[in-house]
């Protein structure tokens, strides 16, 4: 039986009751919208990007204990990272939730996001894990015209 | 005055159902799910396996004894059916999928024929998607408006405003006989007098009713009363539309193939009479045999006592989740089925249920294919708690420590 403090670790609850970087960026050159329709989480991400780094983000939305503190773990880890470098870390970042890797061998670069490891015991719980990812891809790409779905 | 405990036996009840006894993470399965699905008690699920081991066969054309079974055990369905929500006749019982199926049905052939540009439909606010979107793409292809019923902060429909929304322009009404998200019982039987005062047909979406209560299509005289088998202890898969013969004898036909006709030749095509016209292809016919084991399994225990049996587990739950901090109950409507949706202040629903599934404890948490009601609410979802006759006080009780433990969690 997987363990509930697994999943719901003290840094994962300190993020959400104080999600870092929850705001509108003003300056914000790119931004996309992200929605769940499983469970009706939305997020919106905010991007200043300069010369291809990653220089300020910021979130919106509402969402569970999960997305609200992955989003708001995500800003603090992207931040000052080239586009390439932050897809990169996503791409780490999904193998660690889906339990595609080991906590071990997924670690270098994910930091403090190995936190998130214990979703990988609840598939369910993965999309909420990784909503504020996929909106930051979208608005590194670009894509902009209509909410990226988890479904 | 007798207790909820005297009214059913519950421990005996329970025993018909093989899946409650088991165990989850270790712990003893508490399912409160059941307006998502109900459980399948064993002579459910042994006459769905007599189906396949005994009269497999396809049904109304086969010549063999086999099929000849299966035929009859099908229409016997059918007729049960009828018998149980004491409609007229069993040619006005469709067998569909589901609920939904049944809505589409009436919005696909009936709504068609008699919804045009700057027509109304009427739905409410409380509304399962099931009972919108049909409604919104034929609103789209006719340029037709749909015109939505609002409700007040216990989750009950405004009745003046209600009856103001029937205008001359309405051709439809659509309505839920209980909320699956609320669980509000709503008058439907008023609503279908003040509709038909103005000639305005009324379909009732009675999926969260039939597994509470006695319905009776005559008594509320609506025009369609749909709901689906899975949610009143039968299989999913299969479900009934309930039709006025006037009104189905003049609908033009919702899906074409076989079964569903008389004669077809590349220039004509002459279609069956009800209820086969709606029942093109071969249907679900073990689901048939399910469902008719259902109803008698809901007759033998009785639709009273069931009702009365869990409108006192309700009134235990509404009382026992009270209590706890920060939890807010959506939906305290005067007249409520089975429901029990609510949240907890600070903790997203996602995480309430994703805690208590770890006790064993099966809710529902997100926005119940209700999206408009939880923007009405202000909420983007719920925790629901949906109650059936075999559930016991001791459940409750257990989801009450669960959601201790779930406040201990974040607190």
């Amino acid at each position: 039986m997987p363990d509930l403090r697994e999943l719901y670790q003290e840094v994962i609850l300190d993020h959400q009751k104080r999600p870092r970087n929850f705001r509108r960026l003003e300056e914000a050159n790119r931004a996309a919208e992200g929605y769940n329709p499983l469970c009706g989480d939305r997020v919106n991400v905010y991007l200043d990007v300069q010369d291809g780094v990653v220089r300020n983000v910021g979130f919106q939305g509402s969402g569970c204990a999960i997305s609200t503190a992955s989003a708001s773990m995500m800003t603090e880890s992207v931040k000052g990272k080239t586009e390439a470098e932050a897809k990169a870390l996503f791409e780490r970042f999904h193998d660690l939730v889906t339990g595609k890797s080991a906590p071990g061998a997924a670690a270098p670069g994910l930091g403090k996001l190995t936190v998130f490891s214990g979703v990988r015991d609840y598939p369910v719980r993965v999309k909420c894990a990784t909503l504020a990812w996929h909106t930051l891809r979208a608005a590194l790409e670009g894509n902009d015209k209509e909410p990226v779905a988890t479904e | 005055m007798k207790t909820a405990r005297e009214v059913l036996d519950v421990p005996a009840l329970r025993k018909d159902f093989p899946i409650l006894s088991q165990k989850v993470y270790g712990k003893r399965l508490v399912y409160l799910d059941n307006a998502a699905t109900s459980q399948k008690p064993r002579p459910v699920i042994e006459a769905m396996e007599r189906f396949y081991t005994q009269d497999c066969s396809n049904i109304h054309r086969g010549v063999h004894a086999l099929s000849e079974r299966a035929t009859r055990a099908y229409e016997d369905a059918r007729i049960k059916v009828q018998q149980f929500v004491n409609a007229p006749e069993a040619r006005e019982i469709i067998f569909v999928r589901g609920t939904t199926e049944g809505i589409n049905l009436v919005a696909g052939s009936f709504g068609r024929e008699h919804v045009g540009a700057g027509d109304e439909i009427l739905i409410s606010e409380m509304e399962h998607h099931s009972n919108i979107v049909p409604w919104q793409i034929l609103c789209e292809e006719k340029g037709a408006r749909l015109r939505v019923a609002p409700i007040n902060d216990r989750g009950e429909l405004l009745m003046e405003e209600y009856e103001k929304l029937l205008g001359p322009r309405t051709r439809i009404v659509a309505v839920a006989h209980v909320s699956n998200a609320l669980g509000t019982v709503n008058p439907v039987r008023e609503i279908v007098a003040l509709a038909h005062s103005r000639n305005i047909p009324v379909l009732i979406d009675g999926a969260q009713a039939v597994p509470h209560r006695k319905v009776d299509v005559q008594d509320l005289d609506c025009d369609f009363f749909t709901f689906s088998g899975h949610k009143m202890f039968g299989p999913t898969g299969v479900g009934v539309l309930y039709g006025k013969a006037q009104h189905l004898e003049k609908m033009p036909p919702y899906q074409g193939g076989g079964d569903m006709i008389s004669s077809v030749t590349f220039e004509k095509t002459t279609y069956n009479k009800i209820p086969y016209k709606f029942e093109a292809g071969t249907p679900y016919i073990a689901g048939g045999y399910g469902l008719a084991a259902a109803i008698d399994y809901l007759d033998a225990i009785g639709m009273e006592a069931i009702g009365e049996y869990e409108h006192g587990l309700l009134e235990y739950a509404t009382r026992a989740v009270s209590g706890i901090p920060g939890l807010e109950i959506i939906g305290t409507a005067k007249e409520k089925a089975g429901v029990l949706s609510f949240t907890l202040d600070g903790i997203h629903p996602h995480d309430i249920g994703t805690i208590l599934d770890q006790e064993g404890i099966a809710i529902r948490t997100g926005h119940h294919c209700a999206q408009p009601l939880m923007d009405r609410f202000g909420i983007p979802a719920t925790a629901r708690a949906s109650l059936a006759f075999y559930n016991t006080k001791e459940e409750i009780d257990q989801l009450v420590l669960g959601l201790r433990k779930v406040i201990e969690v974040f607190g």
